[in-house]
């Protein structure tokens, strides 16, 4: 089996993997990363997003052979251990935009490439139509939309770290 | 009210874990040795099985096991059962089909599992999966329920492909109302098979230990224990002592996963077999074809009407598809949480319901947030809304005419109403929505080439589900209690055992609220304990709408015996009679003197046990409560919809929408918005966006998630969500449940503005852009853009 290797959440990793093997699969299987979710087989749900250096990708559709040297952050790297929540996780949980919880790790990180590329004054209009490509089938996305909106803000106050550097 | 006692806006307890990643759920747990189980499903809605050969799998590298519906037999597994009987009008019990966990000798729909694949990976697993060689003779296949009668016998149990055929209600007494009629109104209704998709797929992981003959099940459950009492007692797995289900953090439910499935049957059997865990994680495609699917109701319905629009009779004729086997609760879907429920809000002195269970083959069909109440809640709410428009009374006036004032309310279909004020509801929903203001913005849509539409819905539902006695005596196989054990530490803090299970609605917090407010102590000395059949004895788990009322009042009356018994040992310490110890904001007083001790001080000498005699008192505190409801409640309330439909394109886009719910009891208000919101997108889904469609050879052409529409961000507006309230007199905290409600009222006020908009009711679900578009055509609209 060939070997990769990577950065993952600052750290370096490498790993045997079969040439078939998925992005999230490694995440989860190899590096016992299970923030990161499959909610889907057709690129649809979202659940899987994570930042390869430093733009969302869906890393159910993402070969861990293509990922040779990246620079990869998941939900478990925006915060560091025991330190401050991400100012976009902290807005998650103040507005309720989250319930099962299952899609959200990829709705954050989703939200902040939403983020990256279209500021922090983000309107309901651009967020609903950003989030095309997360589902959540809890929340009816009220609360998801004004969590990003309020997410996006606090990054711009707090000058806080944009999560996919 | 304290900053996190009842009514207080709490942030939730759960969220930290999921915001960081370190969720556990199913698919996350790993045991030593795991093996990956991969399903063999049958390609074919309706086959006989000639042959497989699993030679080749079993050669595959990696591969530990290939099992099949053969071995199963063997090992006497039994099979998959439905738990609530139904009997026909005559008499005769439901036709209820075996349903093995592996199929045997035929397959009755696309995904029926036929074998299974134990190896060393998920890839080795799925790759022999592929290599097992079934030689099938497919077989005509029927999906249309309403055709089911004439289509080919699926099982040998049940001529006709007829589970049953129910009725409710005096049909004499309906026939004559409907001769003394002025109005009727008549309308076919289908109500749209939806798959419930759960972003979290099902899983299932199981372990034996030989040693002790244990079996641990891992499992995507809304009902732990319900799920080990039907695997132990009716598929014989295992004695109900030796196995332990554990529903660690579950991504959504919404029904699918109260049900006991064939996957973790066989996994079960499989990791006793080859001596190892076994996982199984479906992805989505095996989701679409495997997840008990909801509604699929085909319906005539006919209202009776006098000259004023006083509602006389209604009439209802329905044929239910429950799929090609009975899953868990199949039967009681469209019986009872559905006919019962055809008196709305309003006061109907004669209704009648005929329903029509049939087999098909097609995925089968059980509850989805809602279960029956939707498809009542639409037959009722169109009718309404259609007669009104046929007389030309204002819809809202017609609803007020006919609303139930008094309470208790006994409807003519066994629901007795016992608190709501329906006005209320909708004059609050009216000033929200600013209706007055509705013919203006009419005005201005039309000028920008859009027809604008509204539509009410005015439901109901039965939820806190349910009286023991009163479902046993409908023919629900369990009781429908809940359970609560409340342990107190030696230092204060709580642990506290429930019976319901949470997978999104936040019982970590509310119930935790609840304690803080009834203890006086801090939130966070509280913890909640679900999900796991070794800690909590036994519980019914969460579907209904019924953790709230159920669940929480079973740690009421829990609360109630710590109270008791904190009391007597404070009388200890305090040196006083025990009728004059007060427990308030977390301290004991005697009455009329300065003497007080600390709950942790309390609590600590219950432990210590230094100031009692054993023979006197028992050191502990801990408390158990097994509590039963004494009614159904009602939630209710009013939804308004407002639409703009582009004629050119058919497409419809929600402008408004508002709710106002009275829901009882909030506890936390922001918990119970989030549950609105989300049961209005499910609702909006099955209206505009969702439909599990069937080709006549019964393959699924809605099979993943870009055919299947879910509902996404920009498909849905903002929630405007009001709530007025009347206690439920059911339970102590005057709960009546939110869980459900959105999906409930939303098609039928979605649908209600839609066809305001194009002027024709002709318009079935989901009114899709094409749906609409077609619809303008075929018919003149009431109003040109």
């Amino acid at each position: 089996m060939p070997a990769v290797s990577m950065t993952v959440n600052g750290k370096a990793v490498t790993g045997d993997v079969e040439a078939r093997t998925l992005l999230v699969q490694f995440l989860r299987e190899n590096l016992r990363l299970t923030g990161t979710h499959v909610g889907c087989d057709t690129s649809q749900c979202g659940a899987c997003v994570v930042h390869i250096d430093g733009i969302a990708a869906k890393s159910c559709t993402t070969l861990a052979l293509q990922c040779e040297g990246a620079k990869i952050t998941t939900i478990e790297g925006l915060a560091e251990p025991n330190g401050p929540l991400h100012p976009m996780q902290e807005a998650f949980r103040e507005h309720h935009g989250l319930q099962c919880g299952f899609c959200t790790p990829g709705m954050i990180m989703a939200a902040l490439d939403i983020v990256r590329r279209r500021g922090n004054d983000l309107d309901e209009h651009t967020i609903r139509e950003q989030l095309d490509g997360n589902i959540c089938r809890c929340t009816g996305y009220h609360n998801i939309v004004k969590a990003i909106a309020a997410g996006a803000k606090a990054m711009a106050k707090g000058g806080a770290r944009q999560a996919a550097e | 009210m304290s900053a996190t006692g009842i009514g207080a806006a709490v942030r939730r307890k759960e969220d930290l874990r999921f915001i960081t990643g370190k969720g556990q759920y199913t698919d996350d747990v790993v045991r030593p040795g795991e093996t990956r189980a991969a399903f063999v499903r049958s390609p074919h809605a309706h086959a006989k099985i000639k042959r497989i050969d699993v030679d080749a799998a079993k050669s595959m590298p990696g591969v530990i096991a290939v099992l099949t519906g053969t071995e199963l037999a063997n090992d006497k597994i039994g099979n998959l059962i439905c738990g609530w009987m139904i009997h026909s009008k005559d008499g005769t019990p439901m036709k209820m089909a075996p349903h093995p966990a592996l199929a045997s000798g035929k397959v009755n729909h696309e995904g029926d599992a036929v074998a299974v694949v134990i190896a060393e990976t998920l890839a080795q697993a799925s790759d022999a999966a592929e290599k097992v060689k079934v030689d099938y003779e497919p077989l005509p296949a029927i999906t249309d329920p309403a055709k089911a009668k004439s289509g080919p016998q699926i099982h040998d149990v049940a001529p006709k492909n007829t589970i049953y055929e129910w009725s409710l209600g005096d049909a004499k007494a309906v026939d004559a109302a409907f001769a003394a009629a002025k109005h009727v109104t008549k309308l076919d209704i289908v109500n749209n098979r939806l798959v419930p998709n759960a972003i979290e797929p099902r899983a299932a992981l199981a372990e034996y230990d030989a040693g002790t003959e244990h079996l641990t099940l891992w499992n995507t459950t809304q009902n732990p224990h319900v799920s080990r009492l039907v695997i132990a007692a009716f598929v014989g797995m295992a004695p109900e002592h030796k196995l332990r289900v554990i529903a660690p953090d579950v991504g959504g439910g919404f029904g699918s996963k109260i049900f006991i499935y064939p996957e973790e049957v066989v996994c079960l059997w499989a990791a006793r077999k080859v001596g190892r865990p076994v996982k199984w994680t479906a992805d989505r495609s095996e989701s679409f074809v495997t997840d008990a699917h909801g509604r699929d109701h085909v319906t005539h319905a006919e209202l009776a009407l006098d000259a004023s629009g006083k509602i006389l009779a209604m009439w209802v004729k329905t044929i239910a598809n429950l799929g090609a086997y009975m899953s868990t609760f199949s039967s009681s879907v469209p019986t009872y949480p559905y006919a019962t429920l055809l008196s709305g809000q309003y006061d109907i002195p004669q209704i009648y319901c005929e329903v029509d269970a049939v087999y098909t083959n097609t995925v089968p069909v059980d509850a989805y947030r809602g279960a029956g109440r939707p498809e009542a809640t639409f037959v009722v709410e169109r009718l309404v809304e259609v007669a009104a428009r046929q007389m030309d009374i204002d819809p809202a006036d017609l609803r007020k005419r006919n609303f139930i004032k008094s309470f208790p309310h006994q409807t003519p279909v066994i629901m007795a109403y016992d608190a709501g004020d329906y006005g209320a509801s909708l004059k609050k929903a009216l000033d929200l929505a600013d209706v007055k203001g509705f013919s203006k913005r009419r005005r201005e849509a039309a000028r920008h080439g859009k027809l604008r539409g509204i539509g009410f819905s005015t439901y109901i539902e039965a939820c806190g589900l349910a009286p023991s006695q009163a479902v046993g005596s409908l023919g629900c196989g369990v009781g429908l209690w809940e359970s609560a054990e409340v342990r107190v530490n030696p230092t204060g803090s709580v642990e506290v055992l429930t019976g319901s299970h949470a997978h999104g609605q936040g019982h970590e917090t509310t119930f935790a609220q609840l304690v803080s407010e009834r203890l006086g102590i801090p939130f966070d000395n509280i913890s909640i304990v679900h999900g796991d059949t070794d800690k909590v004895q036994f519980g019914m788990g969460t579907y209904g709408s019924r953790s709230g009322a159920v669940g929480m009042t079973a740690v009421v009356k829990a609360l109630d015996k710590i109270e008791v018994k904190a009391k007597k040992v404070a009388a200890h310490m305090l040196e006083a009679a025990e009728g004059d110890i007060e427990f308030k904001d977390g301290k004991f007083t005697v009455a009329g003197t300065d003497k007080s001790a600390a709950w942790g001080d309390v609590t600590l000498n219950a432990y210590v046990a230094h100031k009692f005699a054993g023979q006197e008192l028992e050191p502990g505190l801990k408390e158990t409560s097994f509590y039963d409801p004494t009614n159904f409640t009602f939630p209710a309330g009013c939804h308004i919809c407002e639409v703009e439909v582009d004629s050119d394109t058919g497409k419809t886009e929600i402008v408004n929408w508002t709710a106002v719910d009275d829901f009882g009891t909030v506890v936390n208000p922001m918990i119970v918005e989030g549950q609105v919101h989300g049961g209005i997108a499910q609702g909006i889904g099955q209206a505009l966006l969702e439909g599990a469609i069937y080709d006549k050879d019964g393959q699924l052409l809605t099979g993943s998630l870009m055919d299947y529409c879910m509902p996404h961000a920009h498909d849905l507006p903002s929630f405007k969500v009001g709530l007025t309230e009347t206690k439920s007199p059911s339970n102590p905290l005057g709960i009546k449940g939110c869980g459900e409600a959105g999906a409930i009222a939303a098609p039928a006020a979605v649908i209600n503005a839609i066809t305001d908009a194009i002027g024709t009711e002709e318009i079935g679900m989901p009114a899709t852009a094409q749906a609409v578009w077609s619809a303008l055509k075929r018919a003149q609209p009431r109003q040109a853009a």
